[in-house]
């Protein structure tokens, strides 16, 4: 925490937790999908469902999705942007079990084929936690530049890519490795103190075992 | 970061606490402190461009439970019963309210639901005394340093600890921040948010329908009295008779102690009273 995380953020009303928190997942899916989704299924849960309109998390969410930042002022009119764009947009209540009050569940679609399902909480003060990917359970903020790997679990993975940030002279601050099963499909989560370049982005998704490489950048 | 007020208050020695959290932000880096200034600074923009587009006549949120009512108290402040100043004071702090319900651009300031009181005592204090910007934004970093402590401490969460985490936190926040503006020393800052504070001791977190609306942006209203009422009182030279830090550590206590459905969750509280027809 910091003085500007009380004194901020500069955001569109009316909640940090249920319009800021909102876009901000919003924004992080897209950058996890790559792109902007020309299809997204949302799905709300708890206090989320119960006071969306009201709090304008439809708007903020949708907003997000097509790449706006929080203190946006077209998340406003971010429904009728994205009807503009030719973005499919569905809401639903999502069944739940002893989830985090403020959640949400994302299924998205590219142009490009590509898809995403996304869970995550809006844990207060416009702060979010992505908890699933593809369901597979993970746990990271994208509050620092974060590097999100695609992995094969096993072994040299983990070494294959700190050597390469190491060489970069880019230091982890926290890293966090996610699996399903043992030698199956991974994700690796590494919050950076310096933002790498695309290069190293590159030389990063061109390690053996490694199937996507997606950097979010912190705002 | 400061932990405790008396923290704040070693820290500030003979300066202020404005200087010791300008220091706090930039890591003991001098160099780094312009660049936190500016960055405070464009916050302050924020907060006025605020103010000026919560007082629009035609403002309305979604739920259409408020908006356009900061338009009616700017026209009322002239022959407000409680002055001028504090009518356009409360003014003020109903305009960031509403643009905040109406999905506009704000500051929180420590949370959303809060944003109105910082930036109507601030600008109001600018307006009938003539502070700079400058000096605005230096009353901004003692506001950050005395919430962060409340943070620290207690809560600035509705949902852990009731409105008197919001707009009780922004209180005193703002009494502290208008004591250092009028030249006081930061003890006395600290006595003004802890008189803000004792003033908010208990308030519930009680959104009808669960939108940060009603009461909320009248809570604001009345947050903003709050806070230059307590400024009054340690400018005046009254000395808090209470620790500050044992205040917020009672805050923090109280908010524990409130039920579920006091702490954001639209039960009890004005979020149980009917919503009249209009």
């Amino acid at each position: 925490m910091d003085y500007f995380d009380i004194i901020g953020p500069v955001m569109i009303g009316p909640s940090s937790s249920h319009t800021a928190g909102a876009a901000r997942i919003g924004r992080v899916a897209r950058d996890l999908l790559g792109e902007t989704p020309v299809r997204a299924d949302i799905g709300l849960y708890g206090s989320f469902e119960k006071t969306y309109q009201g709090h304008g998390t439809d708007r903020a969410v949708v907003g997000g999705l097509m790449g706006m930042n929080v203190d946006d002022p077209r998340l406003r009119s971010a429904l009728r942007l994205a009807k503009e764009a030719g973005m499919e947009v569905a809401f639903r209540p999502v069944p739940l079990r002893g989830a985090h009050p403020n959640t949400i569940v994302l299924q998205i679609a590219g142009n490009s084929g590509r898809t995403l399902t996304v869970r995550a909480a809006s844990v207060g003060g416009g702060r979010v936690m992505i908890q699933e990917l593809n369901g597979m359970e993970v746990n990271f903020s994208g509050e620092a530049d974060t590097l999100i790997i695609r992995h094969l679990d096993a072994p040299g993975a983990i070494a294959r890519v700190t050597h390469v940030l190491a060489e970069a002279q880019i230091n982890i601050a926290t890293m966090r490795v996610f699996r399903k099963k043992a030698g199956g499909e991974a994700i690796m989560a590494l919050e950076l103190d310096k933002l790498p370049e695309a290069e190293i982005v590159t030389a990063l998704k061109d390690l053996r075992g490694i199937s996507d490489v997606t950097l979010l950048k912190k705002r | 970061m400061f932990g405790t007020m008396k923290e704040l208050v070693e820290a500030a020695g003979s300066g202020t606490i404005a200087d010791a959290a300008k220091r706090e932000q930039a890591g003991g880096n001098i160099a780094e402190i312009p660049a936190q200034v500016e960055r405070m600074g464009r916050a302050l923009e924020v907060m006025r461009a605020s103010s000026e587009e919560g007082a629009q006549p035609d403002l309305r949120s979604m739920s259409g439970l408020t908006g356009g009512g900061a338009s009616k108290l700017f026209a009322h402040a002239g022959r407000a019963a409680s002055g001028p100043v504090m009518g356009r004071a409360i003014a003020r702090a109903l305009a960031v309210a509403e643009c905040n319900a109406c999905m506009g651009k704000i500051v929180a300031a420590p949370t959303a639901g809060a944003c109105g009181i910082l930036p109507a005592a601030l600008l109001t204090m600018q307006e009938t005394r003539g502070y700079s910007d400058e000096e605005l934004t230096d009353a901004l970093f003692t506001a950050a340093a005395v919430g962060a402590v409340i943070a620290a401490r207690a809560s600035i969460a509705g949902a852990e600890g009731g409105c008197q985490a919001e707009c009780g936190t922004a209180s005193a926040m703002a009494a502290a921040a208008v004591c250092e503006l009028e030249g006081a020393s930061a003890q006395t800052a600290v006595d003004a948010a802890a008189f803000a504070l004792m003033a908010s001791m208990g308030l519930v977190c009680d959104p009808v329908r669960g939108l940060v609306e009603v009461p909320c942006v009248y809570r604001n209203v009345s947050g903003v009295a709050n806070a230059l009422t307590a400024a009054d009182l340690a400018l005046s030279g009254i000395e808090c008779p209470l620790e500050a830090d044992d205040v917020v550590d009672a805050m923090k206590a109280v908010g524990d102690a409130m039920p579920a459905s006091l702490r954001e969750t639209g039960e009890g509280g004005c979020a149980a009273c009917r919503v009249r027809e209009r």
